[in-house]
C-alpha cells in the first residue's frame, strides 16, 4: 500500500535511513518469484511481462527466477510451466489440485502462502489484475509483509532491496517504496506497464511440486457460473496495436461514433478518458489511464483528450502518440509525439475518409457489409 | 442484519496540485470528497438493509475532519457513524490500515452486534491499491468477495450469499456464506439522493469517536508508521518528456489537408504501421 493510502503526507524521507539489518528469520529468503496467472485455458500475458522484469531483478541480485503455477491437474497447467521457462524462468513451483481449477480466494491464498513460507522467496510479483489484486492482498496480510500496488518501475538498490516505484495521487507524483525488515517484498504490476520480453526456445527447467492438502468440502465459496466476455486477455484494449480514444473535447456522447468509426476503419480498438466514463458515455472497461487500462499500442490517436496526468500514466508506453485538441496548452501536447491544434469533431471524419480511400477493394467490401 | 461500510475521505484528485519545488501535494484549499467508489458500497449496504431490515454502521479512519464524510453518509440514511481517529495512525500503509480498521470493526461487533457483511469500495482514488479490503477480510477471517458487480441473492436463514464478480475476461458467479467482506465495483448501482428526514436526523446524530485505545488496540507497534512494513523512500514528479509534440501547422488548411499531413506524419515515424493498418497504398 502505500503511501497513497497514508493518513498524512508521507513522512520526510528520513525513515528509509531506519533500514536496520534484516531480522534473522528473513535472512534465508532468496530468489525472485512471479505468480503465473492462468485463466480458462490461457496464461495471462501479464505473467510473461513480469517474468521479463523478474529476470532483470534476479540477474542483478545473482539469484534464480521462479514461476509459480497453481492449477488443476492436466496438460494446460504443464503448458503454463513450459511457457514460464520459455519466458525466462529458471525453475517453477507447482501446486496441482482439482479445486484450483477456477480462481477462488481461499484455496489460492492457502496454496501460495504455504509455498512462500516453505521456500522463502525474497521478492514476489503478481499481475495487478482482478485475480492478482484479490490474491496479493490476502497473502501479504497473512504473511504480515509489505505490498506495493500497481508499480510502474522495479529495481534493486545497492544492498539488494526491492525499490518499487508507483504513481500516487492519481499519477500526480511518483513514489519509490521499500519493504523494510519483512520478506518477501511483494509488488503488483498492471498489464502492459512492462514490455513483453522475447520468448526463448527453452521449455525445460526444474519443477518443484508441492502438495498442499485441501479438500473441496472445506472451501466455503463455490463457483457456480462464469459468463465470458468472449474476449481473451490479449484481444482487448490493453493489447491492441492501434487505439483511438475520445475525451471531453468531443462535446457530446454521440460524437464518440466518430472515434468508433475511425477505429473500425483502421482495424483499431477504441477507448476514452475518465470523465467520459463518469458521464456514462462509455463503459468503464473502455477507460484508459491510471484507474482504467494501461495501453502500449504502436499508434495511439487521442481525440479531444486534454491529457491529465491520470491519462498520461496509462498511455506513455505507446510508440507513437498523436494528439488532436483545440487547446494549444493542453498537457497532452507535452507527451504526444505529433500534435494538431484543431477540433477533433471536424478532423476525425476527414481522417476516416482518407483512410477509407486507401483501403484495398477487398477491405472496402468488408466494411460496406 | 448488521452491515458495516468502510469509507475514506480523500482529496478530490481532479483538483490536486503538486508544489513545483518541494514535490508535495498542496492540500491547501483542495476540497475533500467521499472516495467515489465507496458510494457504490454504501448504496448496496443501504439497499440490503431496506430490504432485509437491520442497521448500517459507517466507519472511517482519518483525521478529525473526516467527520464531515461520515455525516454525509448519515444523510444518505446510515444508522450510525464511527470515526477512528488517533495520531498513532498517522503514516499507516495498507497493512497498518487494515489492522486498525479490523480492530475497530471487531469493536463495532461487540458494541452494536456482529456484522453480517463488511463493505468497502473497490479501491480509493488517492491510494488506488485495492489492498485494504482484502486486508480486513484476512484479519477478521471473513470470506472475501472482491469486484462485486451484483448481489444476486442473499438468504439470511441459511446464511448464504450469491454474487456476480468481475474477473479477468468475464463474470464469475460465486456462492458463499455470511459473514463476508465485499468490495463493490463502480457503476454497480444507482446512488440514491438523501431524504430530508435523513438529513435532519444526520444533523442531530452524534458521531462515535474512537481512539486506538477505545477501539481495543493494545499493541500500538502495529499502527501507523511503526506498523507499516512499506516505507516511502522518495517522492518525485513524473519526468518531463524531453520533446514536446511536433505540431502540424493548421494555418488555412482544411480538415482534409490536415488529415493528409497526419497520415504522412504517422508513416514517416512508424513505417511498419503501413502493413499493420487495415489498408494499403502509399502515404
Amino acid at each position: 500500500m502505500l503511501s497513497t493510502n497514508r493518513e498524512s503526507p508521507p513522512p520526510a524521507v528520513g525513515r528509509a535511513a531506519m533500514k536496520k539489518e534484516l531480522p534473522e528469520q528473513f535472512k534465508a529468503h532468496r530468489h525472485v518469484w512471479v505468480f503465473i496467472e492462468l485463466e480458462r485455458g490461457k496464461v495471462h500475458p501479464v505473467s510473461f511481462e513480469l517474468l521479463g522484469e523478474g529476470r532483470k531483478l534476479a540477474d542483478k541480485l545473482g539469484v534464480q527466477l521462479a514461476g509459480v503455477v497453481l492449477g488443476p491437474p492436466g496438460e494446460f497447467t504443464w503448458f503454463a510451466i513450459a511457457e514460464a521457462f520459455a519466458y525466462g524462468a529458471d525453475l517453477a513451483y507447482l501446486v496441482e489440485a482439482p479445486l484450483l481449477a477456477d480462481y477462488r480466494n481461499e484455496p489460492f491464498t492457502k496454496a501460495l502462502t504455504e509455498l512462500v513460507t516453505t521456500y522463502k522467496p525474497e521478492i514476489l510479483l503478481l499481475g495487478a489484475t482482478t485475480l492478482g489484486r484479490d490474491l496479493a492482498g490476502s497473502v501479504a496480510t497473512t504473511l504480515l509483509t509489505g505490498l506495493t500496488a500497481d508499480c510502474t518501475e522495479l529495481d534493486v538498490d545497492a544492498d539488494g532491496s526491492l525499490a518499487a516505484t508507483r504513481p500516487t495521487f492519481g499519477g500526480s507524483l511518483l513514489c519509490t517504496i521499500y519493504t523494510l525488515n519483512c520478506r518477501p517484498q511483494m509488488a503488483t504490476v498492471r498489464p502492459r506497464v512492462m514490455a513483453m520480453p522475447q520468448r526463448g526456445n527453452n521449455q525445460i527447467g526444474r519443477v518443484i511440486q508441492h502438495d498442499v492438502p485441501m479438500i473441496e468440502e472445506e472451501i466455503v465459496t463455490k463457483v457456480v457460473g462464469f459468463l465470458s466476455d468472449g474476449l481473451s486477455a490479449t484481444a482487448n484494449l490493453a493489447y491492441a496495436d492501434v487505439v483511438v480514444a475520445g475525451g471531453l473535447g468531443l462535446g457530446a456522447a454521440e460524437n464518440l461514433n466518430l472515434v468508433k468509426k475511425l477505429a473500425q476503419t483502421i482495424g483499431a480498438d477504441y477507448g476514452c478518458s475518465r470523465p467520459l466514463v463518469q458521464k456514462g458515455w462509455m463503459p468503464a472497461d473502455r477507460q484508459i489511464g491510471q484507474t482504467g487500462k494501461t495501453i502500449r499500442p504502436k499508434l495511439y490517436i487521442a481525440a479531444g483528450i486534454s491529457g491529465a496526468i491520470q491519462h498520461r500514466v496509462g498511455v506513455e508506453g505507446a510508440d507513437l502518440i498523436l494528439a488532436i485538441n483545440t487547446d494549444p496548452n493542453a498537457p497532452i501536447f507535452d507527451f504526444a509525439h505529433l500534435g494538431v491544434v484543431t477540433d477533433a469533431i471536424r478532423l476525425l471524419p476527414s481522417l476516416t475518409e482518407l483512410f477509407t480511400h486507401r483501403l484495398s477493394p477487398h477491405s472496402r467490401d468488408k466494411l460496406a457489409n | 442484519m448488521h452491515i458495516v461500510i468502510c469509507i475514506k475521505q480523500v482529496p478530490d484528485s481532479t483538483q490536486i496540485r503538486v508544489h513545483p519545488v518541494t514535490n508535495t501535494i498542496m492540500r491547501q484549499g483542495v476540497p475533500t470528497i467521499i472516495n467515489p467508489y465507496d458510494l457504490f458500497a454504501m448504496e448496496e449496504a443501504l439497499r440490503l438493509r431496506d430490504r432485509h431490515g437491520g442497521e448500517v454502521t459507517v466507519l472511517t479512519m482519518g483525521p478529525p475532519m473526516a467527520e464531515d464524510a461520515l455525516r454525509k453518509v448519515l444523510t444518505y440514511g446510515a444508522d450510525r457513524a464511527v470515526l477512528l481517529t488517533d495520531r498513532h495512525f498517522a503514516g499507516s500503509d495498507t497493512l497498518a490500515t487494515s489492522f486498525a480498521l479490523s480492530q475497530a470493526i471487531a469493536k463495532i461487533g461487540e458494541s452494536f452486534g456482529t456484522p453480517d457483511i463488511v463493505f468497502t469500495g473497490k479501491q480509493t482514488i488517492d491510494g488506488d491499491t485495492a489492498q485494504v479490503g482484502p486486508g480486513i477480510a484476512k484479519r477478521l477471517d471473513l470470506l472475501q468477495l472482491t469486484y462485486v458487480a451484483k448481489i444476486a441473492s442473499i438468504d439470511l436463514d441459511a446464511r448464504e450469499i450469491t454474487v456476480e464478480r468481475r474477473s479477468e475476461g468475464g463474470t464469475q458467479t460465486l456462492k458463499s456464506k455470511l459473514p463476508c467482506l465485499i468490495t463493490m465495483l463502480e457503476g454497480s448501482n444507482e446512488i440514491r439522493r438523501g431524504s430530508l428526514d435523513d438529513a435532519l436526523r444526520a444533523a442531530r446524530s452524534a458521531i462515535v469517536k474512537w481512539s486506538a485505545a477505545d477501539a481495543g488496540i493494545e499493541d500500538l507497534t502495529k499502527c501507523g508508521l511503526r506498523g507499516s512494513p512499506t516505507v516511502v523512500k522518495r517522492v518525485f514528479a513524473p519526468p518531463e518528456r524531453a520533446e514536446k509534440a511536433e505540431q502540424i501547422d493548421t494555418t488555412e488548411k482544411t480538415p482534409r489537408d490536415l488529415a493528409e499531413e497526419l497520415i504522412a506524419g504517422i508513416f514517416l515515424r512508424q513505417p511498419a504501421l503501413k502493413s499493420e493498418l487495415a489498408f494499403c497504398g502509399d502515404a
